[in-house]
């Protein structure tokens, strides 16, 4: 994998260059950053630790609310309402967090679509948040910090500072005993905790920090698209859409959701703005077999391609490629 | 009397929640695999149905069958393409996997059928009749004891006859199934074959009283899981009694707190099952 690093790291940074004038493009680069930020906050709870919640759409409609609501009830940037939706969302994960985390397997995923399910409904309902309607951001901008701007690009620079933040403490935390605990819960929780692991504090606390950077994957969805309702925010196919980008490109490892991220966005959003209407819902027929394909073929995700290929001469990387439980 | 009549509709109305998750409580519970394309086999079970009874003029005797037939065969060819492949794998292949498939077959619906919601002519079942006092529609009785009837029509099979217990043995073990003359792929396509029927079925008698559309099945998906996960996963008579418990609780509070609220409560009502029961209401632990 590192020798692709540089030129991947010189790709991403000049790709605006590239793509300067033509806007579908540059919108799509940072459409594919800001649901690889969404998809690598999930990876840290649902791909390292195992723990596979189908309802991080909690936390990322926290987070767009949370950026919202400072701006129509406050009148602040929508930006200001990050942390506060960070903060928001650590308390809201381990009021979650304790009594499903508990539950294991399907058990767990059911019990955060039910909780994702039950915030939309509520979402719906309340003045405070708009109901049904939804919120709108501000139309025109103030200042700087309302982050309007003609073009993607600015925000395509700002997602990618999140984004490498966020992997660097994901390269972090794997490396560290904490990346260890939480693959040893993954592999076996029973064998973790009678290792002296305890399983249910690690847990939570991946499950804190993953909403923590999920909710700001929201906040940043607001501050680029500047509305939020509650499918938008809370809907299941938000908590769908990062389960099925981390899987695709790998789960549990550290670039497997950008790897996800890049094809599935491209692939949504060059037929939404080059087909539309019916065309597009043959391109999601295409989208969907393809995501089968993957599935039935490479189960692990797309990098256990190269893993098994790396892995092959010297059978180097027995803990990256360990994981077929 | 009201108050009966609310009742009696929630019952009603979860019988037909219990027949279209007892199709998904049976494949989690023969090969503990989530089939997430769930919700989008009842919704073809619904275009099934729609196409049979108004297209080719077929009505309802003719429209059941053939929404079953349908889905079965979708569910066997699902499970010999797909989910054979991919049921040993890490859980997050089947989720993305079936998911996968619900896309393309939700897609594949709104490419043929377009996005325009259809509902079926109410003329052999419509209209309402009153009993009692309580005032019944058609079309929902006839879903609601159909559902009913096919649900337990499941639970026996499995339960008493000899191809439910071959089932059962290769679900708690389907090496030594197999040692015994048991063809674990053969019990689990025929799994598949049952939960399609069920879940064709239950399209097909949706499809009498709630509109047809491509994206139908998200809502009933979640519905469906809810309902599999309060009655504990593998069991059709927990799927039951879930059911009808959920259809009686929502119609309760819908007019008891308001109709926004009957989601909510049903939500509620399922975390705090997990929390005191994570099996379920039947679930083994």
């Amino acid at each position: 994998m590192k020798r692709y690093l540089f030129p991947g790291v010189v790709l991403v940074l000049a790709y605006p260059l590239l793509a300067a004038g033509y806007p579908v493009w540059e919108r799509l680069g940072a459409l594919v950053l800001l649901a690889a930020i969404g998809a690598s906050a999930w990876n840290i709870v649902g791909g390292y630790a195992g723990q596979v919640s189908v309802g991080h759409a909690v936390f990322f409609g926290f987070g767009a609310y949370s950026a919202v609501v400072v701006y129509t009830h406050l009148g602040w940037p929508p930006i200001a309402g990050a942390p506060i939706g960070m903060l928001l969302s650590v308390a809201v994960a381990a009021v979650i967090g304790v009594p499903t985390l508990r539950l294991s397997g399907h058990y767990f995923s059911m019990a955060t679509i039910a909780v994702a399910e039950l915030v939309r409904v509520l979402s719906s309902t309340s003045e405070f948040l708009g109901g049904a309607q939804g919120l709108t951001g501000p139309a025109m901008p103030r200042t700087v910090f309302d982050l309007s701007f003609l073009s993607a690009t600015p925000f395509y620079y700002i997602f990618l500072a999140v984004l490498a933040f966020l992997l660097g403490l994901t390269w972090w935390i794997e490396r560290g005993r904490m990346g260890f605990y939480l693959r040893a819960i993954k592999d076996s929780e029973r064998a973790a905790r009678s290792l002296g692991v305890s399983a249910g504090r690690y847990k939570l606390y991946a499950y804190m920090l993953s909403g923590a950077f999920t909710s700001l994957a929201g906040s940043l969805y607001l501050c680029m698209f500047g509305f939020v309702d509650p499918e938008s925010g809370f809907g299941i196919l938000i908590s769908v859409k990062m389960v099925v980008m981390a899987a695709l490109g790998g789960a549990g490892q550290l670039f497997g959701p950008l790897v996800g991220a890049l094809i599935l966005v491209p692939l949504e959003e060059l037929s939404n703005s080059y087909l539309g209407g019916r065309g597009a819902g043959l391109t999601f027929v295409v989208y969907g077999a393809i995501i089968v394909i993957i599935a039935r073929f490479l189960p692990s995700g797309l990098l256990s391609l190269f893993e098994r290929r790396s892995a092959k001469p010297a059978a180097k990387s027995e803990i990256a490629s360990g994981h077929a439980d | 009397m009201t108050l009966v009549q609310v009742i009696v509709s929630g019952l009603l109305l979860g019988a037909v929640y219990a027949l279209f998750s007892s199709g998904l409580t049976l494949i989690w519970g023969m090969m503990n695999v989530v089939n997430f394309a769930h919700g989008d086999f009842v919704m073809l079970g619904m275009y099934t149905a729609v196409v049979i009874w108004t297209a080719l003029g077929g009505g309802p005797f003719a429209a059941v069958p053939a929404a079953a037939i349908v889905i079965a065969t979708l569910g066997v060819l699902s499970y010999f393409l797909l989910v054979r492949h991919i049921m040993r794998g890490p859980m997050l292949a089947q989720i993305l996997g079936t998911f996968g498939l619900a896309l393309f077959l939700r897609y594949a619906a709104f490419w043929t059928f377009g996005a325009d919601f259809k509902t079926l002519p109410d003329t052999l079942i419509g209209g309402s009749f009153t009993l009692g006092g309580i005032r019944f529609e058609g079309s929902r009785v006839l879903a609601g004891v159909g559902g009913l009837l096919i649900t337990l029509l499941l639970h026996l099979i499995l339960t008493r006859t000899s191809v439910g217990s071959r089932m059962l043995a290769v679900s708690e073990d389907a090496t030594a199934a197999q040692l015994m003359g048991i063809r674990p792929q053969r019990m689990q396509a025929l799994a598949w074959a049952m939960a399609g029927a069920a879940t064709g079925i239950a399209g097909a008698l949706i499809a009498t009283f709630f509109y047809t559309s491509p994206t139908v099945g998200e809502t009933l998906a979640i519905l469906a899981f809810v309902t599999v996960s309060f009655g504990g996963f593998g069991s059709v008579l927990g799927a039951l009694v879930a059911g009808l418990i959920i259809g009686v609780v929502e119609s309760l509070s819908a007019y008891l707190i308001g109709p926004v609220y009957k989601d909510v409560v049903v939500y509620v009502l399922f975390v705090l099952v997990l929390w005191f029961r994570p099996q379920g209401l039947m679930g083994k632990a």
